[in-house]
């Protein structure tokens, strides 16, 4: 496909990025088009935090280049930096919430730094946020050290969502969460792309969130990305890799749920 | 598609129409605040209310939830509202927030300054008896741990003593000669300058001695120690804490106090004793060669003279000090972080609080000794 006619959220060439002696990523590219829900699926330990944390800015990269919106990152100094910051909303695997505010003071905070609201309007939004991401009013009035780890991914989310953000990057969001919360975080999920227009990408080892929400996924397994493309066509890939994640025993229980 | 949003409004027999128009996003967030609390003011005695979305170019949730808002405005009026003409894409956001907010928040009330104040005093006593519990919980699990390692030698963890030996005595040694060193050199140069007045340069050669080995040598080594290795105690227990690396100890069978504490503690107690051997004769060297340089005095002198005015009782009385000062401020340090609670705000509270209160016992540790040497006749 011609990646010029598209408008592209995230375009990643070349990617280098590494540890010392240990190459993490190696010569990576992918394209996450605007819009769209991208999952990425990869070994444990194979680098998929690493690429979204790269692409967010947080690691420095080898060679290669990375744009998320149009903006080259590598001109992005420190001056652009809020500006970009606003229009991405990032989930942390360890949910990375500030642990001297409660979490509704955490779902405010990008608010009350970047916008200028009443008091009143902030604690309807922070609620609103909360409520969507299926915690009730008082958990907003509980510190991260009390919060279960299912809780802190929420809370998380509801913070990542709190600038209605263009694009969310989200680590392992589903990971912790009960089957029946990770049932409505996908549909919450897919409500705020097909109404914002929302990006996602996100890293995931949940099958049924690849089946439901993700529009297109993408397999990491040697530091490259070797499919791309709706989950289909990762279930027929015939890389080796591919085949062993998808045709094991948990990936074929969803894919053949009979057998 | 930028479009600077607005809320018009028509009234017709009865009936109160909004149409929003624009882009409903939180790009605009301060206009939409200002309009839809406008167009609140406005929903009053009509029969029924609604929201022409026709017009709306984007919609976020911010925008979603202030048309909600204003909606639920209407319906507390007794009012039919709803929204019309809506896109099909926008439906499924609008039931998101419809659900939110539904419980009124109960806001604490604001309490009575005196009463709060009244409060905190109350805390604070309560708070400081749980300190001196703290103490003297973790010196008695310190205690009995130290009686079951007499006991099993085996289970003492000799290399993790020395790797924290490292940190708090050697890592040290730089920092603590150079201070005390410094000292030295102060107390010695205000000797001459004071004493000359009367003559009586030759007895500052015994008050550099006598104060350094007596009590300074030690307290500002002490001092030093808190500040230095006691609050690094604190931080580092404090963030296993958090990351609930202690409870994760606990339950594969290690005591932490064991494991973690006594090796740490028993460090502090080896090396304050060098630190002030050290720190001591680092003073004495500065206190000597500003005699010699300030003074006028030849070292040999300044040796005589240091030789006649102080003894070993000087020496020892400095010396016995330290080891105990070490275990206050060890287990001061340790009972500390083990009281860290989950967030970063906690964390630097209670780092503060060990150097802040094992300085504070040190001090006081020292007066009791002073009372004690004084009635001993040492
Ligand atoms: N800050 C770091 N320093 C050194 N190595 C790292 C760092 N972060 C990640 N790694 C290494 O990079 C590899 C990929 O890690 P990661 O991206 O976290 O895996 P996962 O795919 O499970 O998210 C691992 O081998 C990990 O040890
Ligand atoms: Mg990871």
């Amino acid at each position: 496909m011609d990646s010029s006619s598209e408008p592209m959220a995230i375009r990643v060439r070349d990617l280098v990025v590494g540890f010392g002696d240990q190459v993490v990523l190696d010569h990576l590219s992918l394209d996450v088009r605007r819009g769209e829900i991208m999952g990425l699926v990869g070994a444990s330990g194979g680098g998929k935090s690493v690429l979204l944390r790269t692409i967010i800015g947080l690691l420095p990269k080898r060679a290669g280049s990375i744009e998320v919106l149009g903006i080259g990152l590598d001109r992005t100094s420190p001056h652009n930096a809020p500006t970009i910051g606003r229009r991405w909303g990032v989930l942390f695997q360890q949910g990375a919430l500030f642990s001297s505010l409660t979490a509704r003071q955490n779902v405010q905070f990008p608010m009350r730094e970047n916008l200028h609201l009443s008091d009143k309007l902030l604690d309807e939004l922070a609620t609103a946020k909360l409520e969507m991401v299926g915690l009730t009013d008082e958990d907003g009035d509980k510190f991260p050290a009390e919060l279960s780890g299912g809780m802190t991914k929420r809370v998380g989310l509801a913070r990542a969502l709190a600038l209605d953000p263009e694009i969310v990057f989200l680590d392992e969001p589903t990971s912790g969460l009960d089957p029946i919360a990770a049932g409505a975080f996908d549909t919450l999920i897919k409500t705020l792309q097909r109404t914002l227009g929302l990006t996602v990408f996100m890293v995931t080892h949940d099958l049924q969130s690849l089946h439901m929400v993700c529009d297109r996924t993408a397999a990491l397994a040697d530091g490259k990305i070797v499919a791309v493309g709706p989950i289909g066509a990762l279930l027929a890939s015939d890389h080796p890799w591919v085949k062993s994640y998808f045709q094991g025993e948990r990936g074929r229980a969803l894919t053949h749920p009979l057998n | 598609m930028n479009l600077e949003p607005a809320l018009n409004s028509t009234i017709s027999a009865e009936r109160l129409e909004f149409a929003a128009v624009g882009s409903w996003t939180i790009a605009h967030s301060e206009a939409l605040e200002r309009l839809v609390d406008a167009g609140a003011l406005q929903v009053a005695n009509t029969r029924s209310m609604a929201i022409d979305m026709a017009g709306v170019q984007e919609l976020d949730t911010l925008g979603a939830w202030l048309l909600e808002r204003l909606i639920r405005r209407g319906r507390e009026r007794g009012q039919d509202a709803d929204f019309t003409r809506l896109p099909e894409h926008y439906r499924s956001l609008l039931d998101e927030v419809r659900a939110v907010n539904r419980q009124p928040r109960i806001l604490r009330a604001r309490r009575n300054r005196f009463i709060s104040a009244l409060d905190n005093l109350g805390r604070t006593t309560v708070g400081f008896k749980r300190d001196i519990l703290a103490f003297v919980e973790m010196f008695g699990d310190l205690s009995v741990t130290l009686a079951r390692i007499l006991v099993h030698p085996l289970r003492f963890r000799f290399i993790s003593a020395v790797h924290h030996l490292n940190r708090v005595g050697w890592q040290a040694m730089p920092i603590v000669l150079l201070i005390t060193f410094l000292i030295g050199c102060i107390i010695a140069q205000q000797g001459f300058f004071h004493f000359r007045k009367f003559g009586a340069d030759a007895y500052v050669v015994d008050m550099v001695g006598i104060l350094v080995l007596r009590e300074l040598g030690v307290l500002i080594v002490a001092i030093m120690v808190a500040g230095r290795s006691g609050s690094a105690y604190t931080a580092e227990l404090g963030s296993m804490k958090m990351r609930e690396e202690i409870d994760a100890l606990r339950t594969m069978g290690f005591d932490p106090v064991e494991v973690l504490i006594v090796p740490r503690v028993l460090a502090l107690v080896v090396a304050l004793p060098i630190l002030t051997f050290f720190g001591s004769l680092a003073a004495l060297y500065g206190g000597g060669l500003v005699a010699w340089l300030y003074g006028g005095m030849s070292p040999e002198i300044y040796i005589a003279r240091l030789r006649e005015a102080i003894s070993v009782t000087h020496f020892q009385v400095g010396m016995i000090k330290a080891p105990f000062m070490a275990l206050v401020i060890g287990v001061v340090a340790c009972s500390e972080g083990l009281r860290v609670k989950g967030s970063a705000e906690s964390l630097g509270l209670r780092t503060t609080t060990s150097v802040v209160k094992s300085i504070f016992l040190v001090i006081v540790l020292d007066g009791v000794f002073a009372i004690f040497f004084a009635s001993i006749g040492m």
